[in-house]
């Protein structure tokens, strides 16, 4: 058992940097977070037909996400039931069945054994018994908005209770599209950086860093995102329950006042798209193309960014990948085909935004195995966050109130005694930071 | 241009003479440079995983982006080339495998293809890259005087394939 004691690494302010390069911590993390949280797997609209399989991970475990003969979906270990070879090498494909190619034991895509080579071996005509050596299932699946989310432990929080208000981003997000649904159509990038996971998700709702880190595209592409963020900036960083945050844009898209500003387009580009959403929300249309797309980071592992959604991968206390797709959305080619485009320039290992970023993590990492001054500072916007209308702690646009909030369910995850804990709306934890009422 | 210009092979030392440059500008980070071997209609292609333009690419620019990301890099700020990398690539197994066909902007282009060798050092971290890698050449009419020779072609379209495309990738932000 571990003898970490992670109330002495994370104060309201600060964190201790061992937290990012200690191999034990990683390792506690393994089974604390990754293999007993809901983490995210896959979208449905990735296995659309039945017998679609695609290859999935939770961590540095391995999953099948098949799609049965009866449209069900399944999530299954990669992993022979016999000898522990691989049943599948391929990333993705159409399959009714795996067959493992070490002694040829054949496996139904839900999971089921079907028969093995040879049974008299196993002491009869039908060989060993199928109801105990079928493919491993995650103990439970559940999903939102076609997000396909998974958790490694049989008992814990529902995923609605987990998700808190994250799930009506996710909502927000398919509700942009004309038909109400994601289409993950795009195929992934894989970007590896040399840094620890949690530098990754703190980076993904800190609204402190574009102005610097993104300077450079920003200028040259004649950007205003890092407006967005400014001091002047109306929009809000918001810690939900259970680590999740966001940084909510709507304040500062609401103030243009123009539809589809967030995206940094106009109706007439896309009219196909415009149309087909007044045609299906009506008066509403107008508010939602407003609105635009969320930027929401859903602890521990996806973070969606507007048009980009990323998923991120821990495989070592050093090393993490960053897996990112395009927003798609279902009824909305002409949209589709630009987000496309936005999104390979902006996200991966070339990326005009996210090699940047991942430079800083790397950075980052290799600072913090520099001993002094030990702590990595997290009190920005203290003093100046509130809470609000429903219950939730935010800070400014570029406040580090979603680091805090991440923090704070990092802390009571990892000295929970019985898996997960869930949080309560009022904000009680186990750190206590002062608040200002102003809703 | 003469009718046989534009109708036989070219020069195949012609060919090498502007492939090599083009590599050397590019491991030199001599970023205007390079830029100026495009044709207006340029693309510059690596693919990730799936190899299809309609998926997820390490890089899809046409020739806008590619100015947008020379001017990032000429910034000084783009952090992941700041301080750039260290790079010397090979080019080598060079072939002219024949022309664009069609009648798009890039029909009658002469397409090459070479393997390449390519080792970045990176603060302190070394990285091999290596693929295929494919131009589309279009002959132009000879550059001033002036001008540094450049073997009378610009790129109307450059891909690499990487080796690993379908496998994680590293930063990836000098010019491949």
């Amino acid at each position: 058992m571990t003898t970490i004691d992670y109330r002495a690494l994370i104060e309201p302010q600060r964190v201790h940097g061992s937290l990012y390069t200690d191999p034990a911590i990683f390792a506690d993390e393994l089974e604390r977070i990754w293999y007993r949280s809901w983490v995210y797997v896959g979208h449905e609209s990735e296995v659309p037909e039945p017998d679609d399989f695609v290859l999935k991970h939770i961590g540095p475990q391995e999953l099948i996400m098949t799609r049965a003969a009866d449209g069900a979906l399944h999530l299954l270990s990669n992993r022979c039931t016999h000898r522990g070879n691989a049943v599948c090498v391929q990333r993705s494909g159409r399959a009714a069945s795996f067959r493992c190619p070490y002694h040829g034991w054949n496996f139904r895509n839900t999971g089921a054994l079907l028969g093995v080579p040879h049974p008299e071996g196993y002491g009869g005509r039908r060989g060993p018994d199928p109801a105990t050596l079928g493919l491993a299932h995650v103990a439970r699946m559940d999903v939102h908005e076609g997000f396909v989310f998974a958790s490694l432990a049989a008992d814990g929080p529902t995923l609605r209770d987990h998700l808190d208000g994250a799930a009506d981003e996710l909502s927000r997000l398919a509700r942009l599209s004309p038909e109400g649904a994601l289409q993950l159509t795009t195929g992934w990038l894989r970007h590896r950086a040399r840094a620890n996971w949690k530098f990754l998700v703190e980076n993904e709702t800190d609204g402190y860093h574009p102005q610097f880190v993104h300077g450079s595209i920003f200028r040259v592409a004649g950007s205003g995102i890092g407006e967005l963020y400014g001091e002047r900036s109306a929009a809000v960083t918001r810690a939900f329950e259970n680590g999740h945050s966001e940084n909510d844009l709507r304040p500062e898209f609401g103030r243009i006042g123009r539809p589809l500003a967030w995206f940094g387009t106009t109706e007439d580009r896309v009219p196909g798209y415009v149309s087909a959403m007044r045609d299906r929300h009506g008066d509403d249309a107008d508010r939602l193309l407003t609105e635009g797309a969320p930027h929401v980071m859903v602890f521990p592992n996806l973070f969606i960014a507007e048009i980009s959604i990323f998923v991120i991968q821990p495989v070592a206390v050093d090393q993490t990948v960053q897996h990112v797709t395009s927003v798609q959305f279902a009824g909305a080619p002409d949209l589709n085909a630009r987000m496309l485009q936005q999104c390979v320039g902006s996200v991966g290992p070339a990326g005009l935004l996210l090699a940047d970023d991942a430079e800083m993590y790397e950075r980052n990492q290799a600072g913090v195995a520099q001993r002094r001054p030990e702590w990595i500072d997290t009190r920005r916007g203290i003093a100046r966050e509130r809470v609000d209308e429903r219950g939730y702690r935010v800070g400014a646009a570029n406040d580090e109130t979603a680091i805090r909030g991440f923090w704070r369910h990092y802390l009571r995850t990892m000295t929970s005694p019985a898996g997960p804990a869930n949080g309560s709306p009022d904000g009680s934890t186990a750190v206590e930071v002062p608040l200002v009422h102003n809703p | 241009m003469t009718d046989a210009d534009a109708t036989s092979p070219p020069d195949r030392r012609a060919v090498e003479d502007f492939v090599f440059r083009e590599a050397r500008l590019a491991d030199e980070h001599e970023y205007a440079a390079w830029l100026r071997l495009w044709t207006d209609d340029g693309i510059y292609w690596v693919p990730a995983a799936d190899a299809d333009v309609a998926k997820m690419s390490v890089i899809h620019d046409n020739h806008h982006r590619l100015t947008t990301r020379i001017s990032q890099l000429e910034t000084g700020r783009r952090y992941a080339q700041a301080p750039p990398s260290r790079l010397r690539r090979v080019v080598s197994n060079l072939e002219l495998v024949g022309r664009v066909g069609g009648d798009g902007p890039n029909a009658g282009d002469w397409v090459v293809a070479a393997n390449f060798v390519l080792v970045e050092v990176r603060r302190h971290h070394k990285t091999t890259w290596a693929g295929r890698v494919t131009y589309h050449l279009r002959p132009v009419d000879l550059r001033p005087v002036e001008e540094p020779d450049d073997g009378g072609f610009r790129m109307s379209y450059k891909e690499v394939d990487l080796v690993d495309r379908e496998c994680d990738l590293p930063t990836l932000a000098f010019l491949i």
